[in-house]
């Protein structure tokens, strides 16, 4: 039993930063904007949230870190894409090798100091009763945050006037620009709520995940929640589930290697990327579905005339 | 509050296609300097070591051409990709499948040798990178998976299969443990131009033949033009009767094979052997090369070279000044940001706005339907 608890504990801690990427860049998408920085702007508030945790010795200092460099991060995507009308698919590639580069190069002396980590929920009483205990009141804050934030998304985008305005500009932001919406605005907004959700997902993988800074340590995780948010046809109770879907490939991959299964080891550590194809391949081949879920001006540049 | 707003112009400024890489590579350098003068290294001194010096004397000039060959390969084919708005973005696994395929003989048959044994090679080596390249173009053509994704998610198991291989099945016996196959023969080296000069490579003579014969099938030959065609007007190529699968699959193979073929060249001229490591990111860094080359064959060329300096110049800083060499990514990825930014001013005029300036030239009957 309670190796059963220990591995859905983990499968979580491995889900947590996937979903909470992949619920920013869904609420980017919505809005009509594809930004392939996701591995950038995370891999920037994984190096931005270490150092933060590390030079003042508070992981919460760390975490806010991470949201802010996530969020300055993605300005400088929406500045080009949507001030500067650049094309969204160069320019997300292009926030990813920044990044990528940038911090490798900010990382250099924080490789092998020791980090901080950011401490488990414990409420006295709750986070002891067997197996469950530790499952609800047990896991590390953000498992809380991407389950609420996943919760709010769906709120904010299917019940409010803002969400409903936000998709209508992502199908169409001819239309809407027609009626007065201020497209850019929007999606300014989107963008930057994006990075701040790419950065919190890397403070989690270096503030809680692996609490130590290793160069390109989200290894591909921002591409995966970019499949994810394809994977979950742009709804977030579907992000929440490929993303558990995710983790437990992960965590599932770590378990075979450690219990010795006579595979090699680079194959099992392959089986995410392999399970990402794989899982769109089975989602795209409904092309009717996906004609219908992806929003119609995804990734088209906009420039208001006037 | 200040706001940008770009004012379409009617046809595209030639004047900015021309200058915008200039442009762009001149506020990389602002911004660089910047960035050395927050390390707190005098700009001057760096950008002397980081530019300047590496290639000042002709063995260097051969080392430039060892890094730009890769990139100018790769380039040259994911050009033909991006023109028909195709986003290949794989080529760093397709050069890693290509330098397997290739040594597939040198590794497995060292035994066999003579004149015969490069060519093969290097067909092996495009064989192998087209094929990996053939997975994603399969992948959207038939189930229209995303081409980005796959392509990107297929670099991983690349690397870890390469990963497996020098630590498997093709670890040299007598290599000490060390993850590496055995040192080619020699008729399985790539051989050097000017053996006296320095150490390049006829990589870089691939690299020239390819973008010459690419930029004359792209400006010269109904192919070009059916990727232009189809890249900047899928609806129209269909009307002429082009077809789009096709396209995908022969983009995906001629940057797949090219791609290839700089992994064998790579591993057969400047390696020497498989590791489990044999790309510092040519695959990634061939992306703003075709970009930096306005997509054009002949620019790619140029900019392959200024990309290479930039990994040169990233090792110079490293030893010089004791500056981490991921300054070079920083470099690339910057260059990059900047050549996309100044592409905008080829198709709009940009205009400040402060917040109480009047409208001068907006149209009032515009306005007031708006």
């Amino acid at each position: 039993m309670d190796i059963t608890v220990n591995i859905l504990l983990t499968i979580a801690t491995a889900a947590t930063p996937l979903l909470i990427a992949a619920i920013g860049e869904l609420v980017v998408e919505r809005s009509g904007v594809l930004n392939l920085g996701v591995e950038g702007m995370m891999i920037m508030g994984a190096v931005g949230g270490f150092g933060a945790g590390y030079l003042t010795g508070s992981p919460w200092i760390g975490l806010l870190a991470a949201i802010v460099v996530g969020a300055l991060f993605s300005l400088l995507f929406a500045v080009m894409t949507l001030s500067l009308a650049t094309n969204q698919v160069a320019t997300g590639l292009s926030l990813t090798l920044l990044g990528l580069g940038l911090s490798g190069m900010i990382g250099t002396s924080f490789v092998g100091q020791p980090g901080v980590r950011l401490p488990n929920l414990d409420i006295p009483g709750l986070s002891s009763i067997p197996v469950v205990g530790k499952l609800i009141f047990g896991q590390d804050p953000l498992f809380y945050v991407s389950i609420g934030l996943t919760a709010a998304v769906m709120w904010f985008l299917f019940r409010t006037r803002t969400g409903l305005t936000l998709r209508s500009i992502g199908d169409s932001h001819v239309s809407a620009h027609a009626l007065g919406i201020k497209v850019i605005r929007y999606r300014y907004l989107a963008v930057i709520f994006g990075g701040a959700c790419a950065g919190l997902a890397g403070g989690h993988l270096s503030l809680v995940y692996t609490p130590q800074w290793v160069e390109n340590m989200s290894a591909g995780r921002g591409w995966i929640a970019l499949a994810l948010v394809v994977f979950a046809s742009w709804r977030p109770w579907r992000v929440l589930a490929g993303a558990y879907i995710f983790g437990a490939v992960w965590i599932g991959q770590l378990h075979a290697q450690a219990f010795g299964i006579p595979v090699p080891s680079q194959f099992l550590s392959s089986l995410p990327y392999l399970a990402t194809i794989v899982v769109l391949v089975l989602i795209s081949r409904n092309k009717r579905l996906t004609m219908m879920n992806t929003p119609a001006s995804l990734g088209q540049p906009f420039v208001p005339d006037r | 509050m200040m706001r940008l707003e770009l004012v379409k112009r009617p046809q595209r400024s030639a004047l900015f296609s021309v200058l915008s890489p200039f442009i762009a590579f001149a506020l990389t350098m602002i911004a660089g300097a910047i960035m050395f003068a927050l390390l707190g290294v005098s700009p001057l001194n760096a950008f002397n070591v980081y530019f300047v010096q590496p290639i000042s004397e002709v063995w260097q000039l051969h080392e430039l051409a060892i890094k730009a060959a890769p990139l100018i390969l790769i380039a040259v084919g994911l050009s033909v990709c991006y023109k028909a708005n195709i986003w290949n973005i794989g080529a760093e696994g397709q050069f890693i499948l290509g330098g397997i395929f290739g040594s597939i003989i040198p590794v497995l048959f060292p035994e066999f040798e003579g004149p015969l044994v490069l060519p093969l090679m290097l067909l092996l080596g495009m064989v192998g990178g087209a094929l990996y390249a053939a997975i994603p173009a399969l992948l959207k053509t038939r189930f229209s998976t995303n081409e980005i994704l796959t392509s990107l998610m297929l670099v991983y198991v690349a690397q870890l299969f390469l990963d497996w291989l020098v630590r498997g099945p093709w670890r040299d016996p007598q290599g000490h443990g060390f993850p590496q196959t055995i040192q080619f023969g020699d008729s399985a080296v790539l051989p050097e131009l000017m053996p006296d000069a320095g150490r390049a490579n006829w990589g870089f003579v691939f690299a020239l033949v390819a973008a010459v014969t690419v930029w004359l099938m792209m400006s010269r030959m109904l192919k070009g033009f059916e990727v232009r065609v189809l890249g900047s007007s899928p609806r129209a190529g269909r009307f002429a009767g082009f077809g789009l699968s096709k396209m995908v699959f022969f983009t995906f193979l001629l940057s797949g094979a090219l791609a290839g073929l700089a992994g064998i060249s790579e591993v057969s001229g400047a390696i020497g052997q498989l590791q489990p490591v044999i790309s510092p990111g040519y695959g990634f860094t061939a992306i703003i090369v075709a970009f930096l080359g306005r997509l054009n064959p002949l620019g790619i060329v140029a900019a392959g070279l200024v990309l290479a300096l930039t990994y040169l110049g990233g090792e110079a800083v490293q030893s010089a000044l004791g500056i981490s060499d991921k300054v070079a990514r920083v470099f690339q990825g910057m260059l990059l940001f900047f050549v996309l930014g100044c592409d905008t001013l080829i198709h709009y005029r940009i205009r400040l706005i402060g917040f109480a300036a009047p409208q001068l030239e907006a149209a009032p009957k515009l306005e007031e339907a708006r």
